[in-house]
């Protein structure tokens, strides 16, 4: 594998990318853990949103009053919080993915990711709020 | 060390042989790369879908604080949802919602590190195409059936 000629160290290969040994930076300290969660929010997602889609498309053109039942169940709650507060994770984590990868500008990247991340939050509170309002 | 200003530079930069840094031109010249592959045609669409689902996600936190307000705000969302611009748009959502979950399986099959063959790619990548149709249709039906 190696041809190491007596009185030269091997050469080593890095798993370190070019952008970060130009950076010199080190570690950020939180490694994998935006990409896995983002793996493990879709995998939650995927019965969550299969069980809305499929919800809403038996029930469309639901009255205001069958909505309210519907929303209030605590079940549908409890599985509506779940999705609100998932989905909204996964986006503001793919948003901000696809953002890194095209701003290029390091001001306009830092302010677009924290509007996301802003307006996901607000977003999220609000849809969460609105079930709470008619399940409680 | 000097900041670089931009961080494609990065890709241009190889080793020599005796490991010191060298400035390479990026290769394969773009003129000669085809655009148009599936693999990297359903990769942008991964993304967009991911943004255009967003926007649906939008929407049913409106329908929700909707329903919360009373009957009448959620008479507009029912009003837009059923109309020509709001069927379109539902339409749109739910083509997307199922590309970007058949693809978004394909992806964790490959972070597991199944199915990275060409031959397997293109195999995933067109059932996920057929996939989308097919449950787009049939949710749709489901739809139109309980409306």
């Amino acid at each position: 594998m190696s041809h190491t000629t007596s009185g030269q160290p091997p050469r080593q290969a890095t798993l370190r990318s070019p952008l970060g040994r130009v950076r010199g930076m080190g570690s950020a300290k939180s490694g994998a853990h935006h990409w896995w969660m983002q793996r493990v929010t879709s995998i939650a997602l995927l019965p969550l949103t299969i069980w809305f889609i499929l919800s809403l498309a038996t029930s469309a053109g639901m009255s205001h009053a069958e909505a309210m039942l519907w929303i209030g169940q605590p079940l549908n709650a409890v599985l509506l919080l779940a999705l609100i507060g998932l989905t909204f994770h996964h986006i503001a984590a793919g948003l901000q993915v696809i953002i890194e990868d095209y701003a290029h500008q390091e001001g306009l990247k830092i302010g677009l990711v924290l509007a996301t991340k802003g307006l996901s939050w607000l977003l999220a509170i609000a849809a969460a709020l609105a079930v709470l309002r008619i399940a409680v | 060390m000097s900041t670089m200003q931009d961080s494609r530079e990065a890709t241009m930069i190889g080793r020599r042989s005796d490991g010191t840094l060298v400035r390479r031109p990026l290769s394969p010249h773009l003129q000669a790369y085809d655009m148009l592959q599936m693999t990297s045609a359903l990769s942008i669409s991964h993304r967009i879908t991911g943004m255009i689902w967003t926007a649906g996600a939008v929407v049913m936190v409106w329908w929700l604080v909707a329903a919360a307000s009373g009957p009448l705000a959620f008479a507009n969302v029912q009003w837009f949802l059923s109309s020509f611009l709001g069927v379109l748009f539902l339409m749109g959502v739910t083509a997307a919602a199922w590309f970007h979950t058949l693809a978004g399986i394909r992806h964790l099959a490959w972070d597991a590190g199944w199915g990275y063959d060409i031959p397997t790619v293109y195999k995933t990548g067109r059932a996920v195409l057929l996939g989308t149709g097919v449950l787009t249709g049939l949710t749709w039906l489901m739809l139109l059936i309980s409306w």
